[in-house]
């Protein structure tokens, strides 16, 4: 019996209990689509923070007060760190010549009018190189003036979310607006840009960095931005930046600095394992499938018996029975998983065209294993009711008892 | 050829032994023409079923063309069942979503011959019993007799010396039976062993040599009286 025979015959097995070959097929390719699918939206969810931080260049250190052991994460409360200044700032510009350009970065909330209008609004306070750090355009007039660092100045930089509620369709531009007690005139506005790392870039108000901190009353800046000339200097460019803070902070380590890999690192690693954990839960439904066939299988050989008895009457060795019922096993989980390859791979792509933002790719090693789990599970599963066929005695088989 | 020598039968139901066959010694010639009547639980059936090598003999010999064959493993017992054994069933065993012509060639796909001479010789056969324009039909589109004739194009399309035969027409109406029994006896006539397994007296009467069981003996063994 050749394996075009093996397979004709199978064929016909199947094409002649429709219904329950249907049933078999949707539940295996249900399970093999899960875990596609699944594992798309985990890929799909890494993707998009992969994007949103590359979308910032890769160059990026980023200095906060405070120092903890545990890498990757930021300390949650500064403590008795000792303040990250403005100076910190100008010695670091002045000292390392791997850094191409620095951003101080300022944060506060603060109630912002214009006439009789008010919003709550998130103030940032930092200088001009923020635009070019953080990828930021100015959509109308400019941004905040090249003056000395610590120098501030009565001029704010507003989001495109603020324009519209503070000023509807007059021209903000040269308009005054008071943020908090202070009173500071509006020279630009930014290009709308959305969320970026959990802060809307339209509600925002930027101002020099020494006006924030004043205004908020600060000791210490809340970020330093750090753009590194070349990503294969990021590094020796972090040792330089702590070396120059231990200098100016009496010889102690109290800053952090986070390389933009190690942020993406931590976060890589945790939708890493909401992948593995969304490709265990489909994998779940995948051996249900299995023990589906397995089950469709058992049901056939007991329905089959006199068949079986009929092809051993006919010449049939145990070995062909065999590889009669297991070739219709594999035929039916292959079957399934091929249509679960393409009920995952419209899903995801169905869900790229809902959310855009999300980019659902199913990753090559989950399509790989559905695949190989699919056939190996027909071939697994399929054993023991092939083996029970096999072994049937002719005699009884052809009885049909 | 076929020589049994003190051939038994056990099956243990139970705790119980039965004896189906005891002691049987039998030697049937080529191109005989037998009929194995008796009594219900008489050893008939396990008579036919170890001549047909579906099952094996407690003890006792089953010489089969010069060659004992009542201990061969079951590979090789599958291995004359398809060379040399052709089965016809009481209720024909058809497999129902196959047509006459995927029956008939049924045993040629196991036996493993290309699919251009099995469409042949599938074709050959059921010309041979009268059944040439029902070859794309499936077994609920034939009548009775029709499908104990694809049954038969079955078990002699792979040119058997032996045909054995459990009720062949115990499930037919009269008229078909007979057809049924005049084709078994044509084919017996060109040369094939034929051992009929029946209860019914006039089949049995037909035949060139009556062998009647009772209890697993051979109560008679000669001609139609």
């Amino acid at each position: 019996m050749n394996a075009l025979d093996l397979l004709r015959f199978a064929w016909a097995a199947l094409k002649g209990h429709r219904l329950r070959t249907i049933l078999t097929l949707g539940g295996m390719s249900i399970g093999v689509g899960a875990v596609i699918l699944l594992t798309a939206l985990g890929e799909g969810a890494r993707a998009y923070v992969t994007n949103e931080f590359m979308a910032l260049g890769s160059n990026l250190l980023i200095v906060l007060p405070g120092k903890t052991e545990t890498t990757g994460n930021a300390p949650i409360l500064g403590g008795t760190a000792r303040p990250l200044t403005l100076e910190d700032c100008e010695a670091i510009l002045r000292h390392s010549r791997r850094v191409r350009r620095l951003a101080p970065l300022s944060v506060g909330s603060a109630r912002i009018g214009h006439g009789e209008r008010r919003r709550e609004v998130t103030v940032l306070g930092s200088t001009p190189e923020l635009l070019p750090v953080r990828r930021l355009e100015v959509g109308i007039g400019r941004f905040l003036p090249d003056v000395e660092i610590d120098r501030g100045a009565p001029v704010a930089v507003i989001g495109r979310t603020v324009q519209m509620e503070l000023f509807g369709p007059e021209n903000p531009l040269g308009q005054p607006i008071r943020i908090g007690d202070w009173r500071f005139r509006v020279v630009g506005v930014m290009a709308a840009k959305g969320q970026s790392l959990g802060l809307n870039m339209d509600d925002v108000v930027i101002v020099p960095v020494a006006s924030s901190m004043r205004l908020f009353n600060q000791l210490s800046l809340f970020r330093i931005l750090i753009e590194v000339g070349a990503h294969s200097e990021i590094d020796s460019a972090r040792q330089d930046v702590l070396d120059i803070l231990r200098e100016r902070h009496e010889g102690e380590e109290d800053v952090t600095v986070l390389t933009q890999d190690s942020v993406l690192g931590a976060f890589n690693r945790i939708l890493g394992a909401l992948t593995l954990a969304l490709a265990g839960i489909a994998a779940i439904s995948l051996s249900v499938a299995g023990i589906g066939i397995m089950n469709v299988m058992l049901v056939s050989v007991s329905e089959r018996t006199p068949e079986v008895g009929l092809l051993k009457a006919l010449g049939a060795t145990p070995r062909q029975i065999l590889k009669v019922f297991l070739v219709e096993a594999v035929l039916l989980s292959a079957a399934g998983g091929l249509l679960g390859l393409l009920v995952g791979y419209l899903g995801s792509a169905i869900l790229s065209q809902a959310f855009p933002a999300l980019p659902t790719r199913p990753p090559t090693w989950a399509v790989a294993a559905a695949t190989a789990v699919s056939l190996a599970a027909g071939a697994l599963f399929g054993v023991l009711p092939a083996r029970r066929a096999a072994r049937l005695d002719p005699v009884i088989a052809l009885a049909g008892r | 050829m076929i020589e049994l020598r003190g051939l038994t039968r056990h099956f243990h139901v139970g705790d119980q032994t039965v004896h189906a066959l005891r002691a049987v010694s039998l030697a049937v010639p080529d191109g005989d023409y037998l009929a194995l009547m008796g009594p219900s639980g008489s050893g008939k059936s396990t008579l036919l079923h170890i001549l047909g090598c579906l099952d094996r003999p407690t003890s006792g010999s089953y010489v089969l063309d010069g060659h004992e064959v009542g201990s061969l493993p079951e590979g090789e017992l599958a291995e004359i069942r398809s060379r040399k054994i052709g089965f016809v069933f009481q209720f024909f065993h058809l497999v129902p979503r196959l047509t006459a012509a995927g029956n008939v060639e049924l045993p040629m796909i196991l036996a493993g011959i290309r699919p251009g001479e099995r469409r042949a010789r599938a074709a050959k056969a059921l010309a041979a019993v009268g059944l040439t324009d029902r070859a794309s039909h499936r077994p609920d589109q034939l009548s009775g007799g029709q499908r104990q004739r694809v049954a038969i194009a079955r078990a002699t399309v792979m040119g058997p010396s032996i045909l054995l035969a459990d009720e062949p027409t115990g499930n037919l109406d009269r008229a078909s039976g007979r057809e049924i029994i005049e084709l078994i006896e044509r084919m017996n006539r060109d040369g094939l062993t034929v051992v009929v397994v029946t209860h019914d007296p006039e089949i049995g009467g037909r035949a060139r040599r009556i062998l009647k069981l009772v209890d697993g003996r051979i109560a008679s063994d000669g001609g139609p009286s």
